[in-house]
Order: C-alpha cells, then structure tokens, then sequence
C-alpha cells in the first residue's frame, strides 16, 4: 500500500493554478437552489412553534386557505399519515422525527403547518392566518437538568432524554491515574454555535407524473440523502432523481435538509405542480435543525512531574436538542483521535447525547472535533499552569515523535504520518516567538491584559463511517465509497464527472487537476460535471475532510484506466509489448523509438470509431469508472470497542496573541500563525483559503457565536444582530507555514483538509486569552467567550 | 386580497427596464425574480450580511433593505454589471480569480459590490481600508484573507491600466 511520493515530480498537483469555478461566481453565474426557476413553481412558508414544548390542541386553516393565492395547508396529521420517520443514526426507534410536528411540539420554532401559496409573500400573509391552539407542557432546556431522571421527557416513548450513552475504556486507565505523582480534573463547555452559511438551506421539487419521477434540487451537502428522501416519502430508490448540479452557498457540514426535501417532495407529488422552499434566516436559524455541538466536557488527566501524560478521562455531555438524526455521532467521530496529537496510553471516554427542547443539532465542520481538540488542549495548558512549564515543553513533551508513524492509538485508529515538531516549530519560528514573548510582557508592563496561545490539534480525515458501529450496534456500515468517471470525447476533449454536489471546496478543479496529472493533458481544458443520483455514481457526499483522498483517489483511479486503455491501443497498433510504450502529453511512442508515435487524436479516433484497429478485449469509446474505498476501511469494530475510524490525519498548529483592552473588555487577535501539514496540497490556494476560513469560523466560536436559549426555551439569537459572525474587522491577517508529510495511503501522498483551521482555533484562542486573565488570576473555560464574559471576569477580580 | 401593481422603471447595468410590482416586493427580489439577474443572492434579509448589495445611483447599498418601488427611476449596478462588455470578467472580478478570494460564491457578487465600491474612491487601499469597506459583509469560506488579497492586486492592476 504505501508509496513514495516526490511532490516535485508533479506537473499540475501542487501547483499555483487558479480554479475552475471562480469564473462563474465572479460573474454572477452560479447556479444556486434559488437561481432556478421551475415552470409555475409554488411557493412554502412555514408556522412555527411558539412553545418549546407544547400539545397542539387544534390548528384552523380556513381563513388561510381563503386567501387569494394560497393552494394548500398541509398539517402533521396528514403529513405523518403519508410519509415515514426520517433516518436516525443511534438505536432511538421511538425518537420519530417527521418534517411537521403531529400532536406534540418539542421546540420552539418547529414547523406545524406548511403553507403553499402563489408567492413566498402570500404565503408568509397565509402562515399569520392560521390559528394554533396549544397547551403548553413543561420543557427541558438545560442538558445536566435532562439527564436526570424525574424531570420533563423529550421523548416520553423513549423512557429517557439519554439518546446514546457509551463507556470506553481503552488501556490502562485506573492503573495510569493510580500511579501518576499528579492528577487535575477541569471542566470546559463548548457553546451551541454553527456553520451558519450565508446562503439558507433551500429545496425545490417537481413531480413527473408521465416519468413517475420526483426531480428535486437543493443546497444539499449530506451522505445518503437521496435513499433517504426516497426511504421517508415512500418510493422506490430510482423514483426520487436529485440534481447535484446546484451550486451550494457554503456548507461545512449542516447542508442535511432532509426534513425541508421530504417535505417539499411530498407537496410536489400530492398537488402535481413544482414546489420550494427556501428558508429565511429565522427559518434557518430557529426551525432548520442546524445548530452544532453543545457539550460540557468533565476532564481528568493524569501526569508526571516533567508533564508527562499517563492518563486522560474525558466525559462529554452533548446536547443533541429535540431530535436526533446522526447528530449524537458526532460524539463517536473524535474517537478516531482521542489522545490528539499525544502519546496517551490509557483512555477513559464517555460520551453522552441527552434530548433538550432545543432546535436539533446537526452536523458541524469538524463532527465534533473541533469541541474534542479544545477540551484536549486547554487540559494541557492547565497541565502546563500546574507545573509552572512552558506549554510549549509540554506539548513537546508529549506529541507522538516522528520516528514513531506509523501510530497506532488506544482506540484502534492509527495515524498514517506527520511531523509534529516540525510544524510547530516552523509555526513558532514564523510568528517569532522569542519577540513574540517579548511583546506581550512589555503589554503587561503597560497595563494591559495580553496572552499567547498554542494549539497543537489533528485533523482526522478521509471521512468513513466506523464511528456507525461502534456507536449502535445494529449498523453495521463499513465503507463510504466515492467514485468518478472519467470519458474522452470523440473530439479528444475530457470530461469528468462526479457524483455529489459542492459547496465552495472546489471539487472541479480538483477532479480536473487529478485527472490532468495522470493523462497529463492541460486540466483547464477538462470539464467536471455531476451525475444526478440515478445515474448510478456512488458519493457519501463530501464530509469529513474526505474529498482530496477519495474524489480525488477515484479521479485518478478512473483516469488510470484509461491511459491503459489508450497505452494498449498504442502497444496494439505500433506492435509493441504494453511495457516499451512511452506515454507522453497523451501521445504514445516505442520506447527509444519516437518515429514510431500516435498522437492523442490517433490514439482516441481508434477508441470510438476503429473496432479493427483495437486490441481484442477492450471496450469502444473511451470510458471508465472507479469507485475508491476508503484507504483502511472495511472492518467492524473489535470486541474491546478499538476500530480504526479515518485514514488520514492532518495536523495544525495555531499561535495566537491577544490583547485585551483594559477599559472596554474588548478582545482583539493581534498576531495569528497556523503551521498546517496536510499532506501534498493538490490546489495550494484552495488549502489555504478552506485555513483561513476555518480558522475565521473557529474565531467565532471561540469568542462570538452562539445560540443562547432563554430558561423558557426561547431562541435569543435568531438574527445577525445577535448571533455574531466575524467579519473582516474580528478576523486578523493571518499567516499559513506549510509543512508536508505525504500520507503513505493516498494517491498523491494527499490528506484532507477541509475541516483545517477550525479544529484548532477555538482552542487556541481560548489558552490566549486565559494566559491574559492568569496575572489579574482570571480563568474562563466556557465557549464563546464574548466580550460580556470577560467584562465579568475583569470586573470581578478588580472587586476589593 | 388582490395586491396593487405599480410600474418601477429602472436602470440596471445600463439596460433600462420596467416591471409592475407590488410595494413591498424588495429590491433584490424584483431583481432577482422580475428581471431574473440572480448574481445578486440574500442572505439574510435584514441588511447584516451584505449578500445583496448593489450600487445604487453609484453608492452602495442593501437591496433587501429597499423596495424596488424606491428605486423607480434610479441606476442599479450589480455584479453582473461589472464585466467587461463581453461579459469576461472585469480586472476587479478578474483579480478575486486570482487570488482565488472566494469559495462557495454566494457572498462574493456583494463583496465585489463592496470592494468596487472602494476602489471607486480610494485608488490605493490599505489593508485596514479594504477590510473596513468590506466590513459589512460577512464570508464564511475564506476568512477575507484572500479578498483584502485580491482587492490590493485589482487596485495596483487598476492603476497600472490608469498610467
């Protein structure tokens, strides 16, 4: 399996080269959910729940459904009649979770009642029509409250707010905290925050009554989304065709509306014209089942005088909100890197999800790495406070050396390759930490609060599902295949063609840039389409940092194809043996002998119009599929709940300086350097700004973002005014040192590395600005920490 | 309930044109829906992220923050319109390609519209100047590295062109 790379030897990989889809956008001719327009399209607006726990005593639609305009009311009680639950991941068969609440309401701004109407106006006008009477129950919003028996349930057919309860224990963990000469326990709270794209979730559907066929575009990033939409409305796979072919404004993770898709696909069959949904930022926010992780983490760690680690305990609270579809997973996917970069022999996880009157949770950029990596490493700062050591000579202490890959973890993954020190080198080197120090002690001796922070964080990927298993028993999925086809026209020209939709990552370029590379032919001549789901291109869609591994590995497993193909042709037709072709810029010679040539055009004339001139054995027309399992995949977990989860493992290490303004609280980034090793980087550019980015939204997280609840289970932030994403003026210039470790599983030597950035910021922020806070003795250990926060924070230890 | 009709009469990208809309149809939406120019994308209807912007008679402002009924009469600039006449994309839409200042997209027609904005006035921004005129739209694919990248490298291609 493993191979040598030599990024050198790349012509197109690697390279500054600029991308296929910029042109698009920077014109105005992206092609997004809301962009199409459908012949006669109706338009849905939603009613939501005022309560966060409720019974719905009756709902009248007259007066709505007078209303010049308005086609239909549909209501959960038809709604649950005609379609089934959508998917849960854990073992919850009685956590039923339907598009339309029926009977009961379990958050504040679930959808009760769908409207549809000639305009999204109408039908906004028609939803303030309709009268809902309920009765409200009692609620649960806070998740330590939830787990406890005797309070308000969920889900009372459930028995439980506790949706997935796990024990791991892994080495060992008694033996390690027994003998350690030191022992902390800390707590940190990640807040309930999300990706929040700027573009809201949206679907339209059309029923072809003639085809029997439900045609369905939406902004979809999810795996499995078209067998589910089928599953819940009741039709055969290869009834429900979703187009891939939409442009999807920005994802990282929560794009999964397939409560919004089974809806709308519903109410384009049973009304027989096409129908839609595009969601408004309250919708999106309040009722679109979208926010991210919300976890407290009770950590204990065991460790030796020089900061040796023995031992770590980690209990992890999730508050998963009112529903579950492969949210609590997000517990499981950390598993694949639960010591972090660290040899950590001994192991205690336990993850708990617990049901609250929250919007529910869904996947987040990092499935619950991100939280993991904090909670990790600000345990390791307060292991570093507690020995009076440099954080950094802990860290280094503890990073798995280099001579040590490839690593296996207590948990069963092991890590294919990296360099830690050296990026965290280079990353100090780059932002000059000896001056760095320097500053931020003349700050202090200025007045001012000033802090550095160091996070040390991998970034597991090449997205597979062994989490599935280890977490519910009964599923027992082994590989998240991806796959691409790659055809050469008649005219010679080369098109590939992908089987997922893309949300900003750049999968054109990178499939014509692989596919480039191997048939080495110019990529910005090669056009990247997408199959829709019935023509049969398998895709897990891209999560988990996966896409530069398997879309990537299946590009170049197809293109692979057919350069043999167009080699044996040459072999056949020059009479030769395969082995004395040379292949060159598509052309084929004898070995030696570069009189005796075929040209590309030769070579693909013979493939789609020469049968006598084929060699025998070999298919016409130029075509080839490959579909790419996941490198390491393929086994169930093992009985001492040890799997090997992802393949790959990227590594970020942040630095960070903060200061604090002293009079108004107000925190300010002022120096930021991400040393990042993903591998060879197939399009720097497209690396680098998915960092940036990353690091942005890890920004928010640590210090703005949140979806705060009031104690009567009210959203607080359903807007922009008041859930805060950081703009230009919050996120500072920041600085990328690249290192590369070439993974030894992957075609190219690639890793992922579209979680980058965000898996370790938030964790490094917070170490900043706790070693501001630690001279005035301040600490905070709760996400975001927002300016209000550390205001509290400042003025209490000022208190006489 | 039948809604009221009026005519609007405006100017975009210098082709004029005329719609019979209802009053509280927005500026984006007549946009986008009457005269099916959709580079101009929503985000969040109530003027924070900036998707929408436009320029507006050569200022720039929020389109879903404005009937289109206001904009009777007035000239519209959107993303489609700063092209070059073939429709290429223009030096400044030119340089976030080369700078690859976007990712999914969906911000980036009012980023343009912002950045333009900017270069209409300041021929030279600095770093801080780009990000204060980007301030008010929001991204969340690149972190603004790239855009404040781009913009400086349209400004300095800008100038060059001017010499």
């Amino acid at each position: 399996m493993s191979n040598v790379i030599d990024p050198q030897t790349f012509r197109y990989i690697g390279k500054k080269r600029r991308t296929k889809e910029d042109p698009r956008f920077v014109t105005g001719h992206g092609r997004y959910v809301a962009d199409i327009a459908l012949a006669g399209v109706k338009h849905v607006a939603l009613v939501a729940s005022p309560h966060p726990s409720a019974r719905i005593v009756s709902i009248k639609t007259e007066a709505a459904l007078a209303l010049r305009g308005v086609h239909y009311v549909l209501t959960g009680e038809e709604f649950c009649a005609e379609t089934d639950a959508l998917a849960i991941g854990v073992d919850a068969p009685n956590v039923a979770r339907y598009s339309l609440a029926k009977d009961v309401v379990r958050y504040a701004g679930e959808w009760v009642a769908a409207v549809v109407a000639d305009t999204r106006a109408i039908a906004e006008d028609a939803v303030e029509l309709i009268e809902v009477e309920y009765e409200p129950t009692p609620h649960v919003i806070d998740p330590e409250k939830a787990v406890k028996d005797g309070g308000p349930l969920v889900h009372p057919a459930h028995g439980s707010n506790v949706i997935l309860q796990k024990h791991f224990t892994w080495g060992p963990v008694e033996d390690a905290f027994a003998r350690a000469k030191h022992k902390l326990s800390l707590r940190v709270i990640w807040g309930r925050s999300s990706t929040v794209p700027i573009e809201t979730f949206g679907v339209a559907a059309q029923w072809d009554a003639g085809q029997q066929i439900l045609d369905i575009w939406a902004s979809i990033q999810m795996p499995k989304f078209p067998d589910q939409a089928a599953r819940s409305l009741r039709l055969p796979g290869n009834a429900v065709r979703v187009h891939f072919d939409v442009d999807v404004g920005g994802s990282y993770g929560v794009k999964r509306g397939i409560k919004h898709t089974v809806l709308v696909g519903y109410l384009a069959k049973r009304l027989g014209f096409p129908v839609r949904l595009i969601e408004d930022r309250l919708e999106n926010m309040r009722g679109g089942d979208m926010h991210g992780p919300d976890r407290i983490f009770d950590m204990q760690v065991a460790f030796d005088d020089d900061g040796t680690l023995r031992g770590l305990k980690i209990h992890a609270l999730d508050d998963v909100g009112a529903y579950a579809g492969r949210s609590p997973f997000q517990l499981g996917k950390p598993v694949t890197a639960i010591c972090g970069p660290y040899r950590i022999a001994a192991i205690e996880y336990v993850p708990t999800a617990v049901l609250t009157n929250k919007t529910p949770e869904e996947a987040v950029r990092g499935f619950g790495q991100a939280p993991t990596n904090f909670a990790i490493e600000r345990t390791i700062d307060c292991v570093a406070r507690h020995l009076k050591m440099d954080p950094i000579e802990v860290r280094r202490r503890n990073l798995i050396r280099k001579e040590e890959f490839p690593y296996l973890i207590p948990s069963g993954s092991t890590y294919d390759s990296g360099d830690y020190h050296a990026v965290l080198d280079k990353a100090l080197a780059a932002i000059d930490y000896p001056a760095l120090l320097k500053q931020r002690d003349d700050a202090r001796r200025a007045g001012k609060l000033a802090g550095i922070g160091i996070s040390t964080c991998l970034e597991p990927n090449g997205g597979n599902s062994g989490f599935e298993p280890l977490l519910n028993p009964k599923n027992d999925s082994t590989t998240w295949m991806d796959s691409c086809v790659v055809r050469v026209d008649l005219s010679g020209a080369i098109t590939g063609v992908m089987g997922t939709s893309s949300s900003g990552q750049g999968h054109e370029t990178l499939v014509s840039t692989v596919i480039g590379e191997v048939l080495e032919r110019e990529p910005a001549d090669i056009r990247v389409v997408r199959a829709d789901s019935l023509q049969a291109l398998p895709s897990n869609s891209p999560v988990g940092s996966r896409m530069a591994i398997m879309l990537g590995g299946a590009a170049a497993g197809a293109a692979r194809k057919i350069k043999d193909t167009l080699i044996e042709i040459a072999a056949h037709n020059l009479k030769c043996t395969i082995e004395s072709v040379e292949y060159r810029d598509g052309n084929a010679s004898v070995r030696g002998h570069p009189d005796q040539r075929m040209t590309w055009d030769e070579l693909i004339a013979i493939a789609h119009r020469k049968i006598h001139q084929m060699p025998p054995g070999i298919e016409p027309g130029l075509q080839a599929k490959f579909v790419f399992e996941v490198p390491t995949g393929g086994k169930l977990p093992a009985a001492d709940n040890t799997v090997q989860i992802y393949p790959c493992y990227s590594f970020e290490a942040h630095v960070v300086y903060v200061e604090i303004d002293a009079d108004t609280a107000a925190p300010t980034l002022r120096k930021y350097v991400c040393g990042h090793d993903c591998g060879v980087m197939i399009t720097p550019d497209i690396v680098h700004g998915m960092t940036y980015g990353g690091i942005a939204h890890g920004i928010g997280a640590a210090l703005y973002e949140k979806f705060s609840y009031t104690a009567d289970g009210q959203l607080e932030s359903g807007t922009f005014m008041d859930y805060l994403l950081p703009s230009a003026m919050e996120v500072p210039t920041i600085t990328i040192v690249d290192h590369c470790t070439p993974s030894p599983l992957t075609t190219f030597g690639q890793k992922g590395s579209g979680e980058a950035g965000y898996l370790g910021a938030p964790a490094a922020i917070a170490n900043a600005i706790n070693d501001a806070l630690a001279p005035i003795n301040a600490r905070i250990d709760t996400l975001p920490i927002t300016h209000d926060a550390l205001w509290r924070a400042m003025q209490n230890t000022k208190a006489p | 309930m039948s809604e009221t009709l009026y005519p609007v009469t405006l100017e975009v990208n210098g082709v004029l044109h005329t719609a019979r809309v209802p009053a509280r149809l927005s500026l984006v939406d007549c946009l986008r829906d009457e005269l099916r120019l959709t580079g101009t994308h929503i985000g969040c209807e109530h003027g924070i992220c900036g998707a929408c912007s436009v320029m507006l008679d050569g200022e720039p402002v929020r389109s879903c923050l404005m009937f289109a009924v206001q904009a009777d009469g007035h000239k519209v600039t959107t993303v489609e319109g700063l092209t070059n006449a073939d429709g290429t994309p223009g030096i400044l839409q030119d340089s976030f390609c080369e700078k690859h200042a976007l990712q999914c997209g969906y911000c980036t027609s009012g980023m343009l519209i912002a950045a333009h904005a900017l270069l209409q006035t300041v021929k030279r921004p600095t770093d801080e100047q780009i990000r204060e005129a980007i301030g008010g739209n929001l991204c969340r694919c690149t972190g603004y590295q790239q855009i404040v990248d781009a913009v400086k490298h349209a400004a300095a291609r800008l100038g060059e062109k001017g010499r």
